[in-house]
């Protein structure tokens, strides 16, 4: 067979289920308390600073990370029951979710000691938000057309040109970016590129938020004039990012955050059919429970994968491709059978509410953190076809 | 390799099946990649049933020396235990050998005469020699118990039903399920072919007395057999659309258009990453219900979720990908004489068997719709 792709039934062993009675426990206080709404799905909205430390504080940040970083040294199939809890439940989970998912392996592996010393521990206390500058005005799915420039300097770099569609960089407190250090060679194309920690809210960093189609101020522009960089900020190889970037997207391209972002619309659906569901309602509902319950499966068998040490990036690009068309297109098909719901079901206006949102965020899941045609793409070459 | 070299290498393969379960008892789990279940059936498919070979082959001359192979082997009777005929093979090895049966789009009745001899085993009866299948193959058909002891009904869509000497039966008495064997000589067979021309006939049964009847043990009911049917095509279809991806990257790496390989076209690189996508929802989804029911002490809703979802999902990438694998090859996808119909129609035809993708969706709906919207992402999150 020329494409062995591997799916392994992973069952999630007994201290994930203890976990996940912990983890739901800690949500329904939270809810209680009045921390976030869970019927409210725009959560990208809400910063939460005192809940992120909350979080941290229960040890559920950094807990695959080794315990002199502050972490856990637990599995990546806990920590997956943690994410998808928190996705399910609407949590507010934008102000560490990035440095927790991508930002902090990315300084494990390659940030100097002290640094790692430094960060990494206040990453676990959620104490500090994460932004990954890797998109500009003329290169997005080209990441290796990027134009900003870091010039060396006595002791570090300056930087100058600007970062676009950047998530959250209006609150983060660092960025993880690529800048230019040298030319492209005729050779290869994606060298020349070198991967930084950027300590935001300094001098020559200014961010413009970006207005999105939901009504949310999510991303943003963040432009560099002059912006000084020290030496020991440089994260990996300098000229050499093009080897740490695609590891890093490919890594964490199949956890559960790929296909529940509109989850919500499809518990409303469930709750306003009510017990009795007519045919029609219960074949679409069946149909979408089945899909995501395949999906699931493949994204913790991946997870698996991952916890055994393999890097399983054509099945992770294949998990996030169908997960992300699944999950931009379920509220239309929520919406077909929402058609059908008696004007008498008392959450009418909740799931009106949520699929007026959802339906409104749609369009972006199948771009961001890597395009459908950039995801086919790398499932075309796992199968020899580039 | 010549047939007669076959016998000697089965009968140790025989004994190796019964060692794997041995060592699968002691604790000893064995990888899907030492699975000499699997291993020995492919190298019989690989011998017996090349799908090329079998295409050439108009007069169906492959048929008997492949299930005489198999049945040396004890593969269709691999999930009944040794003192009951069988070669007492795990659950799990089953189920991994449909897969691979699949990915050979094989035609002769040994998922059925496997999940017969399941059947059978609940109840503690013997399985006989030979081919054999299920009746009734889906959830609209019931056969009666009546008070004389004899089975009526009609059962549509049986598969194999022309070529099976046995019927394992699962009827409905007035004290509950029972599960029978029946001579299938004494029931009238309608024949007809599905979508992929294999034999699926209407079976009636006239009171019809069995060779050997017994009550269905507790939880055994038609629902379950059903599943446990539907899981069976599930690994099928995932098996046969691992094939389709097979067979279209390589003629994709081969067919040349406008002065370059097919493959070169991202319109094309793109539908061929859509088709592995579709093939490996289905394995997932079918190889994860096969290793709920391997490991399910009973079919609760966690289980009933895995083997609905498997066959709803493998249905839908039976045509989705099977599509794909079409528009990849082209005309000559479309002939009689390329193996890719073998595939792409069997794997069509087996939606139907044991409950369409429709039914499945319906049932499944009604459950999560019963336990209510704040229990769906529990009975999700379940394993």
């Amino acid at each position: 067979m020329t494409a062995a792709l591997r799916f392994d039934p992973i069952r999630l062993p007994e201290k994930c289920e203890q976990l996940r009675k912990e983890v739901r426990a800690f949500l329904a206080e939270e809810i209680a308390a009045g921390t976030f709404d869970p019927n409210k799905p725009n959560r990208e909205d809400t910063d939460a600073p005192e809940f992120s430390r909350r979080v941290g504080a229960k040890g559920w940040l950094g807990m695959t990370w080794p315990k002199k970083y502050g972490g856990q040294e637990r599995s990546f199939l806990e920590r997956y029951v943690v994410t998808e809890e928190m996705r399910v439940a609407n949590a507010p989970t934008r102000r560490f979710f990035v440095a927790d998912r991508q930002s902090g392996p990315v300084l494990l592996k390659y940030a100097p000691e002290h640094i790692k010393m430094e960060i990494l521990p206040r990453i676990c206390r959620g104490e500090i938000c994460f932004a990954i500058g890797m998109s500009e005005p003329n290169s997005g799915s080209d990441l290796f057309a990027a134009k900003t420039r870091a010039t060396k300097t006595d002791g570090g770099y300056l930087i100058n040109g600007t970062k676009i569609w950047t998530s959250s960089a209006h609150i983060a407190d660092y960025m993880i970016a690529i800048f230019r250090t040298s030319p492209p060679t005729k050779e290869n194309r994606r060298h020349g590129l070198t991967q930084f920690l950027v300590k935001m809210k300094q001098p020559g960093i200014k961010v413009n938020p970006i207005g999105q189609i939901t009504g949310q101020y999510e991303f943003n522009e963040v432009v560099f004039t002059d912006h000084f960089i020290p030496d020991d900020h440089v994260l990996g190889e300098v000229d050499g990012a093009w080897k740490q970037a695609t590891s890093e997207l490919a890594y964490e391209r199949s956890g559960p955050e790929r296909f529940l972002e509109t989850y919500y619309v499809l518990t409303e659906l469930v709750r306003a059919v009510g017990p009795n569901p007519d045919t029609r309602s219960a074949e679409g509902i069946g149909r979408l429970v089945a899909q995501l319950h395949t999906m699931r499966r493949m994204s913790v068998s991946v997870a698996g994968m991952l916890q055994a040490g393999k890097e399983p990036v054509v099945e992770a690009s294949i998990v996030k491709d169908i997960g992300t068309v699944w999950e931009q297109q379920l509220p239309h098909r929520v919406r077909d059978l929402a058609a059908f719901v008696e004007e008498t079901a008392t959450n009418r206006e909740t799931l009106e509410r949520q699929l007026d949102f959802a339906i409104k965020t749609a369009p972006k899941l199948t771009i961001q953190g890597g395009t459908t045609e950039v995801l086919r793409g790398i499932i075309a070459r796992g199968l020899g076809l580039r | 390799m010549a047939f007669s070299d076959h016998r000697a290498q089965e009968e140790t393969a025989r004994q190796l099946i019964r060692q794997a379960r041995q060592w699968q008892n002691t604790g000893n789990a064995v990888a899907e990649s030492d699975n000499i279940v699997v291993e020995t059936a492919e190298k019989i498919f690989a011998d017996l049933a090349d799908p090329q070979t079998i295409n050439n082959d108009k007069n169906n001359s492959w048929q008997a020396p492949l299930w005489q192979a198999l049945s040396e082997a004890g593969l269709p009777l691999a999930w009944v235990p040794d003192d009951l005929g069988g070669s007492g093979a795990s659950l799990a090895d089953g189920f991994a050998l449909l897969n691979a049966a699949g990915r050979f789009a094989v035609a002769v009745p040994l998922a059925e005469t496997m999940l017969a001899g399941w059947l059978l085993a609940q109840a503690r009866i013997a399985s006989p020699e030979g081919e054999m299948t299920v009746v009734p193959a889906s959830p609209k058909d019931r056969i009666t118990l009546d008070a004389d002891g004899a089975l009526s009904g009609r059962a549509r869509g049986v598969p194999f039903a022309k070529a099976a000497k046995h019927f394992a039966v699962l009827a409905h008495g007035k004290d509950g399920a029972v599960i029978a064997l029946v001579d299938a000589s004494t029931g009238r067979i309608e024949s007809g072919l599905n979508v992929g021309y294999d034999h699926s006939d209407t079976v009636t049964l006239d009171k019809v007395q069995p060779i050997t009847i017994k009550p269905a043990p507790k939880g055994l009911d038609q629902t379950t057999l059903m599943l446990m049917g539907g899981v069976a095509r599930s690994l099928q279809i995932a098996g046969a659309l691992e094939a389709m991806l097979d067979i279209s990257v390589r003629y994709s790496n081969e067919r040349v258009a406008f002065e370059k390989k097919i493959s070169k076209f991202q319109a094309v690189q793109h539908n061929l990453a859509r088709l592995a996508g579709e093939s490996a929802a289905a394995l997932a989804a079918a190889t994860s219900a096969a290793d709920a029911i391997a490991n399910a002490k009973s079919f609760n809703d966690e289980v009933y979720l895995e083997a609905a979802s498997a066959k709803i999902r493998c249905a839908e990438a039976a045509e989705k990908g099977g599509g794909i694998a079409h528009q990849v090859h082209g005309a000559i996808g479309f002939t009689m004489e390329h193996i890719l119909h073998r595939y792409s129609l069997r794997a069509l035809a087996w939606r139907d068997d044991f409950g369409s993708e429709s039914h499945w969706a319906v049932e499944l709906g009604k459950l999560v719709a019963t336990r209510g919207a704040d229990e769906l992402w529990p009975l999700v999150a379940s394993r």
